[in-house]
């Protein structure tokens, strides 16, 4: 009936939790392949580095692996990778959570903690607005961080998102998305999300 | 800006779900799977599953409940019930918990939020504090079931565990729950005052109106078994009720 959807190679980093994001995969008809093995990233169609515990810990195990140079190479290509919400923070140069090391440095910013006049963590559902045009329409996503990029970074399309003030909720430059929400968490919305960038399609559009 | 969530609680026994009165009195009200579905096609936030298995084969099913409520729900699912150690956190999550809330086994060891905290993340680590009022104003930490009064002021007992790495707590009025008389409000304002993190009110909800009154209290979250069960509201109708009277709710 339906062509089979090409499988996506899941990166585990060791602390990650990804039982949710394996279930959200085999919901729409993906089989997900879970890796730790940088050449398997590198030769890999599509490619998703869930979000992993704390910043630091997230590139010290990546460097370990060597995971951080063939995550670079994909993300440098344009080739499909999708980042879930510390996934996002790596990508940039460096996050208040973890003085002195070094991020993934692809997307131009530091990682920076919520104000203290709201909740934190944001724990919960909140609205994206996003540009049409790219893997996501506008709606309501599910969050659960307490650093976010606080501003819209250079040479990347971006989501936004108000919480103590506007954040990046979402980024992509090409096939590569980076989301500091939870698609696999975030019910009908999220999976409209990952069905799209699977597919490599472009978002209907229109808010929801 | 962040919406109010609502959020059914399943009390799970032996795989099935149960309901009962002040954590006793156990009436049988349906299959997990089949209810976490219904709810997020109702519109529900995110689900709570509570074990109140008395036993370690229970337990085991516990986990298996877990694993089938996941395939099929695409909305966070936070689990509890005799939850002691990190090893019993990571069966929960690797069978598909996205977060886990340790109760009792905090009280008498608190170090277990920042085992779970430091291993897992702090958006993992879930205190479920259950809370009775004290003569004289106040109220003190209450644990096993409800069974035994510690002594422990509970607004002191959540600032030390957000302190330790709880992300977010679950305040459970045991003088309320099961009793349909609404959330104790004052205990939810002072809590959501004295911490940084969400504040889930549980334990006494009936009606749209007592969880408005929870999230205007100062509550983030608003936690409900019964009104949602027995079908005589649905979280669908409960948001716009919400959202009629002001309060931000994602539809």
């Amino acid at each position: 009936m339906n062509a089979r959807l090409p499988d996506i190679t899941v990166v585990v980093t060791g602390v990650a939790n990804l039982a949710s994001v394996l279930a959200a995969w085999r919901r729409l008809g993906v089989t997900p392949h879970v890796t730790e093995d940088p050449d398997e990233v590198r030769r890999a169609d599509r490619v998703e580095l869930p979000g992993v515990g704390s910043f630091g810990a997230a590139m010290e195990r990546l460097r370990e692996t060597g995971l951080d140079a063939a995550l670079s190479e994909r993300v440098d290509a344009g080739r499909p990778t999708l980042a879930i919400c510390v996934g996002l923070q790596v990508l940039c140069d460096a996050s208040e959570e973890s003085p002195g090391v070094t991020g993934l440095g692809r997307v131009p910013g530091t990682v920076a903690r919520f104000p203290d006049r709201v909740r934190v963590p944001q724990f919960g559902w909140n609205r994206v607005e996003a540009p049409a045009g790219g893997p996501l329409e506008s709606g309501y996503a599910y969050f659960a961080n307490s650093y976010r990029l606080p501003v819209a970074p250079a040479g990347w399309t971006a989501a936004i998102t108000d919480h103590g003030g506007p954040f990046a909720s979402a980024l992509w430059r090409g096939d590569v998305l980076a989301c500091q929400f939870h698609p696999e968490l975030s019910g009908a919305w999220g999976l409209g999300m990952l069905s799209c960038w699977i597919r490599g399609e472009v978002a209907p559009g229109g808010d929801r | 800006m962040i919406t109010a969530r609502i959020i059914p609680c399943l009390d799970v026994r032996d795989g099935r779900i149960v309901k009962g009165i002040r954590f006793q009195g156990l009436q049988d009200a349906g299959d997990p799977a089949e209810r976490a579905a219904a709810y997020e096609a109702q519109g529900a936030d995110e689900l709570v599953i509570l074990d109140v298995s008395a036993t370690t084969e229970g337990r085991r099913t516990a986990a298996e409940t877990v694993r089938r409520v996941r395939d099929v729900l695409s909305i966070p699912l936070t689990v509890g019930g005799g939850v002691r150690s990190v090893d019993d956190a990571r069966r929960l999550l690797d069978a598909g918990a996205d977060k886990v809330a340790v109760n009792t086994a905090a009280v008498r060891d608190p170090s277990v939020i920042t085992a779970i905290a430091e291993r897992f993340g702090r958006q993992c680590a879930i205190l479920a504090l259950d809370a009775a009022a004290r003569e004289g104003g106040g109220w003190e930490v209450v644990v096993s079931s409800g069974r035994e009064r510690t002594g422990l002021d509970a607004i002191a007992w959540a600032r030390e565990a957000v302190a330790r790495g709880a992300g977010e707590i679950v305040l459970t009025s045991w003088d309320r729950d099961g009793t349909r008389l609404g959330y104790d409000l004052d205990l939810l304002a002072a809590a959501s005052s004295a911490v940084p993190v969400p504040i889930v009110a549980s334990g006494g909800a009936d009606s749209a109106e007592h969880l408005l009154q929870g999230l205007r209290a100062g509550a983030d979250a608003v936690l409900a078994a019964s009104i949602f069960h027995y079908g005589e509201t649905t979280v669908g109708e409960v948001k716009a009720y919400l959202a009629d009277h002001g309060i931000e709710v994602r539809r």
